[in-house]
């Protein structure tokens, strides 16, 4: 396709009148679009739109008591972030798993979400935290947003419920309650640059032995990054212990439906699946 | 004809303009626009960091950014290091260590070591484990590693032992 124009907005307002219609390429850090149009995978539409010069659109901070993280926000700047280091370290073990250096440095968290892969490292710890993300399009007049649960919004790999002409501004979460844990692992051959075999997150609150407030979520298992609801189910409310334990494992291999591909085989990622689950909740057990 | 993009930004601290192409890589602008050649294009998806240089101070895989999202920023490659004085101290330390085998890596690698090591300033001394994971997007395929984390320990020492910023 020739580009018939480009364009590098600095407000949100001016970005989505640009993306109004759809014929148009989002681009930001480039790090996933450019293998993807290189590889013929994905082509460019008539109109780009850099939002990179979008300041609204980067920052960590806290607003009505949640915290929020602008859409342009970099993996290396959740990497770096005090606030989250306090307040939601399981994103920040993510993040430090991320890619490399180089990639942490230019890849941004709504592009990581947006490119919707079922391995993507940014979705399950955010998915744990029962994050949303903010949509906004033009209406013909203003910004018109939507929020969105992250838990609905992948529907497929590479897919989700974004339409043409919505740009993902900003993604939130609720700040964590006392006795909240949550943690994230990820496992392939070498840490840096690895798309991951499997990885797995899970927050909880465990009071006098007891788990609740349970959630899993899995990547690379399922065509999307999988919220394991019957896990949760299974553990909801039980005592922690090695009954409760076994039968999440059994659950989670049961829930998963990974695929045979270059990385591992199906049966090692359930296998894999179950080891986590088991390696996480002695964490919680442990902490 | 297809359209360029006018792009101002500075390129090893000089005002620099240049008219691009608007999905043409900086890699490939660096290479084909200014004969800047340090930089190579060896994987082209990010994994090999051969491409690797500073944009307003942090770096990045020079083959994944759009060329014309330079506009208006920093950008500093291999060629910006060496002064009329001489080499840079990481490039030296790499010259002294032997860390240089074939050489298609190193500029790439140097750029990403001496961000490490500007990063790092102020803080505690980077361990051997740390600059091997700081230089984990970088690949060497003469597998060279250890006397590059040899370079990239001694000019540690040595800003430590000055206190000063060498890198």
């Amino acid at each position: 396709m020739n580009i018939e124009s480009y364009n590098a907005p600095d407000s949100i307002a001016e970005a989505a009148q640009l993306l109004q219609g759809g014929n148009a390429t989002v681009v930001a850090g480039g790090t996933d679009l450019t293998p993807q149009t290189e590889s013929g995978v994905r082509q460019f539409a008539a109109t780009l739109v850099n939002i990179q010069r979008i300041d609204e659109m980067r920052g960590i901070g806290v607003m009505n008591g949640r915290i929020r993280i602008g859409g342009l926000t970099t993996v290396t700047d959740i990497l770096e972030s005090k606030l989250l280091a306090d307040e939601a370290p399981v994103l920040v073990d993510a993040a430090d798993r991320f890619a490399s250096s180089q990639i942490r440095n230019a890849s941004s968290l709504a592009g990581n979400l947006c490119n919707a892969s079922p391995a993507g490292d940014m979705c399950i710890p955010l998915l744990v935290l029962d994050a949303e993300v903010e949509l906004a399009c033009w209406d013909g007049e203003s910004i018109s947003t939507r929020k969105v649960s992250l838990e609905r919004f992948f529907t497929g790999p590479g897919k989700s419920v974004m339409v043409a002409g919505e740009l993902m501004t900003a993604i939130e979460f609720p700040r964590c309650a006392n006795r909240f844990v949550a943690a994230f692992l990820k496992s392939g051959p070498r840490p840096a640059l690895e798309i991951s075999t499997v990885s797995m997150g899970l927050s909880c609150s465990l009071t006098d032995g007891v788990i609740s407030n349970v959630r899993v979520a899995i990547g690379a298992v399922a065509p999307t990054p999988l919220r394991a609801k019957r896990t949760e189910a299974a553990l909801e409310g039980k005592v922690l212990n090695e009954a409760t334990i076994q039968l999440a494992v059994e659950t989670a291999g049961e829930e998963v439906s990974p695929i045979d591909d270059v990385r591992a085989s199906a049966w090692y990622r359930k296998h894999l699946t179950g080891v986590y689950i088991r390696r996480l909740l002695n964490h919680v057990n442990g902490s | 004809m297809s359209m360029e993009v006018e792009i101002n930004f500075s390129l090893n601290g000089i005002a620099t303009q240049a008219h691009v192409p608007p999905t043409m890589t900086t890699l490939a602008m660096l290479r084909e626009k200014f004969d800047l050649t340090g930089g190579k294009l060896a994987c082209g998806e990010g994994e090999c960091g051969a491409c690797t240089v500073l944009i307003d101070d942090r770096t990045i895989n020079a083959c994944l950014m759009f060329a014309v999202d330079c506009d208006g920023r920093e950008m500093q490659t291999i060629e910006g290091l060496a002064s009329a004085s001489g080499l840079a101290v990481m490039q030296q330390a790499f010259v002294d260590h032997g860390a240089i085998q074939c050489g298609y890596c190193m500029p790439g690698m140097i750029m990403q070591a001496k961000y490490l090591v500007e990063q790092n300033s102020g803080q505690q001394a980077l361990t051997r484990d740390d600059i091997a994971r700081g230089l984990e997007g970088n690949v060497c395929r003469c597998s060279g590693y250890t006397k590059v984390v040899d370079a990239v320990a001694a000019v540690v020492l040595e800003e430590n032992q000055t206190g000063e910023r060498a890198s």
